[in-house]
């Protein structure tokens, strides 16, 4: 019964959520919605369930003094200094929290971001080798789309950005759809395996 | 099998129950949004009518991944002046309930998801895009938005609210042949894989490739390192990446290698848990199983791409897997993965982020592999046929598609022909 109950929950929540996206019809179209307010109310009990992991692997770290230990207190630090002066002050503008927000959230989200530049350059680096036929091919596109995408490319050559327009809007697209569409149907197919209970890998079953 | 008949009917009788909730849950609604609109008839204009707060129908998820939910509505001032049905905006099978004249008829949601709000969502720049992450709602209801805004002026213009009343959403029958189509085509090749018949299933490298990645793991004395995406468990990436999570973690299990799960959900830690615990227990190593190697980060998109490089810098695991859903981090991470020397095998729907794997990692699997995988490593013949049933709807999708195109070139090619016939014949050319 321990994996059976679960099944139920997913054949059924599967069947409702697919009546409510054919049919419009009351009381059909509310059972979606029920079942979003269910999402949330289980979203906010998952939150505890999140922050009592962190706890208790950062605290473990900290208790048994493992190397690193001092940056577990910086993490759980941060993590109770924020929720308490969002709680206390409120997270409008101007509050404790938004400066927190503000000051050392998002930069060092941007900081995260920005490392993307560099690791797409050594990426394009290896990517762009011509090693073999097939890298040659990709460098050879590459060279034609970075500078049918520039403006300078457009001063070299008048048809380096119809090439790369061509090369962006038909194989490009083409590969882009295989994919797309072979995807979907991996969805659906994932999707009907799960609700007629074939697929049970996700409860930790064959 | 019995097991199996027994669980069906027993979703069954637990459905209609299921139902019945929903349905005396939906009467109430209905009974109190029918008695506001009666009271606003009676007052026209009358703004002193009290709004009916259990009228407001909140937001309504979306099925599918990438599509947007429907909007509860704002309340619209009330000097909306009331303008009669027309043609476009109201299908024949959609019921216009009336003009609105009070702020209690204004909560009434239409409950069709229109096309253009999917379009919002379905464009996208590559290697930038980046999911509500900071909500605990799922990614479709954070991003809803958008859509509002585009149906909102629409509404306020014509000061009008339909409830559909349609007993079925007829833009969505080519839906419904696709899913009807798959699902005898999975049925079929299920019946026949029992009935003995043997199914070839071509040799996917990266899948084949899981194994050597364990071992090689085993060899150095290393941990294994498997991310399961960025997104929610309601997002089927994620659940093919758990698939994938319980047969890597079988390996570990039996070869007494440490695996780490670092997640981006609290319910996604959660289910990865369990799934890992059923793999060490399935292995006959209960034991060996380290519940806080699975633990959760951050919901942060890019806080928990800090995190994870934190941990492949310190702990410098031999393999990694990334199997999920992901969007601007997965080059981050595969980068970092590489640059500390791990075999690196990735798996992703997503055909944005497909190239960054593709340059930074081992083994890659595209689309719609990812979702093959439990099937190709269970080689059961269930899920084997199921996968047959999808390769035959794709093939059937795929020469629809291009007889399509075909189709096109051919009118195209008529056209060219009539436009030479009447400018003069071939001297055009």
């Amino acid at each position: 019964m321990k994996r059976e109950f679960p099944m139920l929950i997913t054949v059924i929540a599967g069947l409702g959520y697919l009546l409510f996206y054919f049919i419009p019809h009351w009381p059909f179209n509310l059972i979606g919605e029920m079942f979003q307010s269910w999402v949330i109310v289980i979203s906010a009990f998952a939150i505890l369930l999140g922050v009592g992991s962190l706890i208790k692997v950062h605290g473990d770290r900290i208790s048994r003094k493992t190397e690193g230990w001092p940056y577990s207190i910086i993490l759980l630090s941060g993590v109770f200094i924020t929720a308490i002066l969002g709680i206390w002050k409120g997270v409008d503008v101007g509050t404790p929290f938004d400066y927190i927000f503000r000051y050392f959230y998002s930069p060092m989200g941007s900081t995260m971001f920005s490392l993307l530049a560099f690791f797409i350059a050594s990426a394009a680096f290896r990517a762009f080798r011509a090693q073999s036929r097939e890298a040659t091919m990709l460098l050879v596109a590459a060279f034609f789309v970075m500078l049918g995408r520039v403006p300078i490319g457009e001063l070299i050559w008048e048809g380096f950005p119809k090439i790369a327009s061509w090369l962006m809007n038909f194989p490009t697209t083409a590969g882009q759809r295989a994919i797309m569409i072979g995807a979907a149907l991996g969805v659906v197919s994932t999707s009907i395996k799960i609700l007629i209970g074939i697929d049970k890998s996700y409860l930790g079953g064959d | 099998m019995y097991d199996r008949i027994k669980c069906t009917i027993l979703a069954v009788i637990i459905g209609f129950l299921l139902f019945s909730i929903s349905f005396a849950y939906a009467g109430s609604n209905q009974i109190s949004l029918k008695s506001s609109r009666e009271i606003a008839r009676v007052t026209p204009g009358n703004k002193s009518v009290a709004p009916v707060e259990n009228a407001t129908i909140p937001a309504m998820p979306s099925l599918f991944p990438g599509t947007l939910p429907i909007q509860p509505n704002e309340p619209v001032s009330s000097s909306i002046t009331p303008s009669p049905v027309t043609a476009e905006n109201t299908p024949s099978v959609v019921e216009t309930v009336t003009s609105i004249t009070s702020s209690a008829e204004q909560t009434v949601t239409p409950a069709i998801s229109s096309p253009e709000r999917t379009e919002t969502t379905s464009e996208s720049t590559p290697g930038t895009e980046e999911p509500s992450v900071s909500s605990p709602l799922p990614a479709s209801t954070a991003v809803a938005t958008p859509g509002t805004a585009e149906t909102k002026p629409k509404e306020e213009a014509t000061g009008e609210k339909k409830i559909d009343t349609r007993w079925f959403k007829t833009e969505r029958t080519n839906m419904l042949v696709a899913i009807v189509l798959l699902s005898g085509f999975i049925v079929y090749f299920i019946f026949s894989a029992q009935r003995g018949t043997e199914l070839f299933v071509r040799r996917i490298a990266g899948l084949s490739a899981l194994d050597d990645a364990v071992g090689r793991a085993t060899e150095m004395g290393k941990a294994v390192l498997y991310i399961p995406g960025i997104m929610d468990m309601d997002d089927i990436q994620t659940l093919a990446g758990l698939s994938i999570l319980s047969y890597v973690a079988q390996k570990t299990a039996e070869y007494d290698t440490p695996i780490m799960v670092p997640t981006s959900r609290s319910l996604v830690m959660s289910t990865a848990q369990e799934v890992v615990k059923e793999s060490y227990m399935r292995a006959g190593r209960p034991d060996a199983f380290r519940p806080d190697n699975i633990r959760y980060l951050t919901d942060d998109q890019f806080g928990f791409v800090a995190g994870v490089d934190g941990i492949m810098v310190r702990d410098e695991p031999a393999a990694n897997f990334y199997m999920g859903c992901f969007y601007a981090e997965s080059l981050i991470l595969a980068e970092t993965g590489h640059s500390t020397g791990a075999i690196q095998m990735a798996g992703t729907a997503m055909p944005s982020q497909l190239p960054f794997f593709v340059a930074a990692c081992d083994y890659t699997l595209m689309g719609e592999e990812l979702y093959a995988a439990s099937a190709y490593l269970s080689r059961d013949p269930q899920q084997l046929g199921s996968l047959k049933g999808r390769i035959c709807v794709r093939l059937l999708s795929y020469s629809v598609y291009y007889w399509d195109v075909y189709l096109k070139l051919q009118v195209l090619h008529l056209l060219f022909i009539s436009l030479i016939l009447n400018n003069g014949g071939l001297s055009i050319i």
